[in-house]
């Protein structure tokens, strides 16, 4: 166990180099594919490997990637997504920042499957002195021959553009991130058509993450069976886990898929634990993921040890599970609040909607609304029934996904902390203090709920 | 929050015209894609326009990128006024944007707002009277790990605690302005 295939060579000197990349064995992938193998058998390898979209939504990327369309004489794109906005994530940035190369040379081995001339990542705009990073690396690659005409004498061109956004969570989202591309507000496309059809410039396209596109480096490197041996199930290989909030050892984490819960949040190898209070709760996967009570974080309803895999902690779905999304893991001590930061998260969500459709853009307003009456002590008891029946009306009534993002930390919230939102109602004088809880934690009942 | 008016007329503006320097710049950043698709380039060149024109988009400034594009000024209007790291009024010498979502105030970010606000003497969304300062509140930045974090131009400040957040002041006063495009 502990195997790492991203950060392996994480703290070798030189390693944001060129040279130190290199000598840490980089670029092999491009040589194999290019000299030796055919796009098709790149592809092969990356389904064989069951490879999961690492940027939220764990779509099989094999799968993605062998739905482009290929019309003669139209070019095809692959697009980075390194928008990372989902709060609690910050993992690609750790990547990008450290070994820019490995991002870099996925992009060339991927490019080579999908047939793909030229590639864009995409980088949210706060992330500038990381554009620069990118930028030079893609400069070194260039003078190296790793980019331009006729690779490695193989007859594949390639070319790789950073460009940079300019503060919008909602580029993100696969259609918004290419209208912003193109210089355009970032408004989500309607689906169809999906972009492996009609993408950049009404071009094919692939969108992925960064760390998807990094996993395809040792995937290539030590075939698809090698990597799809780490993990359980469906949930192959490694996962760069972000995880903050209140636990002691804060910071960027590669785990092997299927370690449990209980030892990714306590052993000092991770988290070390929860900072000096009792835990509380745990968003597992970024914002837009249920929040859920400790005892639900290690172990699921039917009191199996819950494991940090899709499958396992989407077990028992939005009743007691959550889903492991983007890895933006963060804890919370028994000094915080619910309500306030289901508040926090709602105006999160108000603040970042596009405004496209009304259910979202309406609704996101009026939660954030009512979680601020009933955390600053001017509340009423309707009001939790009245945040249940906004959220339900919000969630699959929308163009993208961020309707739905916006809803399930609310209804996950509601569902397993309902008497800390009447609580609030009830005490207007106790909850005018922001720090409530710091004092006197609330003393709630463990129990599975169910909607 | 009260929603900050932008400055919607050249009136009272000082003119803008792009640097030599810039000009290559957007020549650059324009060959990246592809013959007809010289848009692409408006979110990175509003960047660049607002680093020449002190931390702000004027409608001046914002005209001159259309004019470099060859687009409708109504088509750069409509996307600088849609993206949060484009200010359509004029900031202070030294932007603060100090984030505040759920796992930065789960690590203490809104003590860090409250002190900046009583040492600045502001609220967030306001400059200092001096312009030295603005302060704002924005979402995730990437850096929940090292919260409660800011960001001041290209620069990332994390880990805060109130010594830190004196020793930046101080420093920053001495400063030229920042921008997201220093390097
Ligand atoms: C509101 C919203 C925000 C998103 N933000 C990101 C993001 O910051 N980074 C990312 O990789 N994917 C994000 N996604 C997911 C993308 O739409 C897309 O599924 C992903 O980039 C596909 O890459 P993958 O298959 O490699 O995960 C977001 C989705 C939504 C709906
Ligand atoms: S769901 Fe929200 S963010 Fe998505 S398109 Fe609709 S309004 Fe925009
Ligand atoms: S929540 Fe503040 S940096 Fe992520």
């Amino acid at each position: 166990m502990g195997r790492k295939l991203l950060l392996e060579h994480d703290n070798k000197p030189g390693i944001q180099g060129l040279e130190g990349y290199r000598a840490n064995g980089g670029y092999r992938s491009v040589e194999k594919a290019l000299k030796l193998m055919s796009p098709d058998a790149v592809l092969e390898e990356v389904k064989k490997s069951g490879l999961r979209g690492r940027g939220g939504a764990g779509f099989p990327t094999g799968l993605k990637w062998s739905f482009m369309a290929k019309p003669p004489g139209v070019p095809r794109y692959l697009v980075v997504n390194a928008d990372e906005s989902e709060p609690g994530t910050f993992k690609d940035r750790y990547l990008m920042e450290r070994i820019p190369h490995i991002l870099i040379e996925g992009m060339i081995t991927s490019s080579f499957a999908l047939g793909a001339n030229t590639s864009y990542i995409y980088i949210r705009g706060e992330y500038f002195y990381i554009y620069r990073i990118l930028e030079r690396a893609i400069e070194e690659a260039r003078a190296a021959g790793w980019l331009g005409k006729n690779i490695l004498g193989s007859g594949f061109d390639h070319d790789i553009h950073v460009q940079v956004g300019a503060g919008a969570y909602i580029c993100g989202e696969e259609t918004a991130l290419l209208e912003s591309l193109e210089g355009k507000r970032g408004n989500p496309r309607i689906k169809p058509p999906f972009p492996a059809v009609k993408g950049l410039y009404d071009c094919p396209t692939v969108v992925n993450n960064v760390e998807t596109i990094a996993a395809v480096v040792p995937i290539i490197n030590d075939g698809g069976d090698e990597y799809a041996k780490i993990g359980v199930g469906r949930s192959t290989g490694t996962k760069l886990i972000s995880a903050g909030g209140n636990i002691r050892k804060p910071g960027v984490y590669e785990i092997e898929l299927g370690i449990t819960c209980e030892e990714f949040l306590n052993s000092d190898k991770w988290c070390g634990g929860v900072e000096g209070r009792a835990l509380k709760a745990v968003v597992p996967g970024g914002s837009s993921v249920p929040i859920i009570p400790a005892e639900l974080y290690f172990k699921t309803a039917k009191f199996e040890p819950r494991l940090m895999t899709y499958e396992s902690l989407s077990d028992g779905g939005f009743a007691t599970g959550s889903m492991l999304g983007s890895g933006g893991f963060y804890a919370y001590n028994d000094a915080q609040c619910i309500v306030r930061s289901t508040w926090n998260h709602a105006r999160f969500y108000a603040h970042e909607s596009c405004g496209q459709c009304s259910p979202c853009r309406e609704g996101t307003g009026w939660m954030e609304k009512i979680l601020y009456r009933l955390e600053h002590g001017q509340g009423r008891t309707d009001d939790i029934d009245l945040l249940w029946d906004i959220q339900r009306k919000i969630e699959g009534n929308t163009i993208c996904p961020l309707g739905d993002a916006a809803a399930w930390p609310v209804a996950s919230a509601i569902r397993h902390f309902r008497d800390e939102f009447e609580y609030h109602a009830t005490h207007p004088t106790k909850v005018k203090d922001p720090k409530h809880f710091e004092k006197e934690p609330f003393k709630r009942i463990p129990k599975f709920a169910s909607a | 929050m009260a929603t900050l008016k932008a400055v919607t007329t050249t009136e009272g503006t000082p003119p803008f015209s792009f640097s030599a320097e810039a000009l290559a710049e957007c020549k650059r950043l324009i060959a990246r894609y592809p013959d007809s698709k010289s848009k692409s380039a408006l979110l990175p060149i509003l960047h660049l326009a607002q680093s020449e024109n002190e931390g702000w988009l004027s409608v001046n400034a914002m005209d001159a990128v259309a004019q470099v594009l060859g687009i409708q000024h109504i088509e750069v209007y409509e996307v600088a006024s849609f993206y949060s790291m484009y200010n359509l009024r004029p900031v202070g010498r030294h932007h603060l944007e100090v984030c505040r979502t759920t796992p930065c105030m789960v690590r203490g970010s809104d003590d860090i707002i409250a002190y900046l606000e009583k040492k600045l003497n502001i609220h967030v969304g306001e400059t200092t009277k001096d312009g030295m300062f603005t302060l704002k509140g924005v979402e995730c930045l990437g850096s929940c790990g090292t919260a409660p974090m800011l960001q001041c131009g290209a620069k990332y400040h994390e880990n805060l605690t109130p010594e830190k957040v004196d020793a930046l002041i101080d420093q920053l006063r001495n400063e030229p302005r920042t921008n997201y495009t220093d390097l």
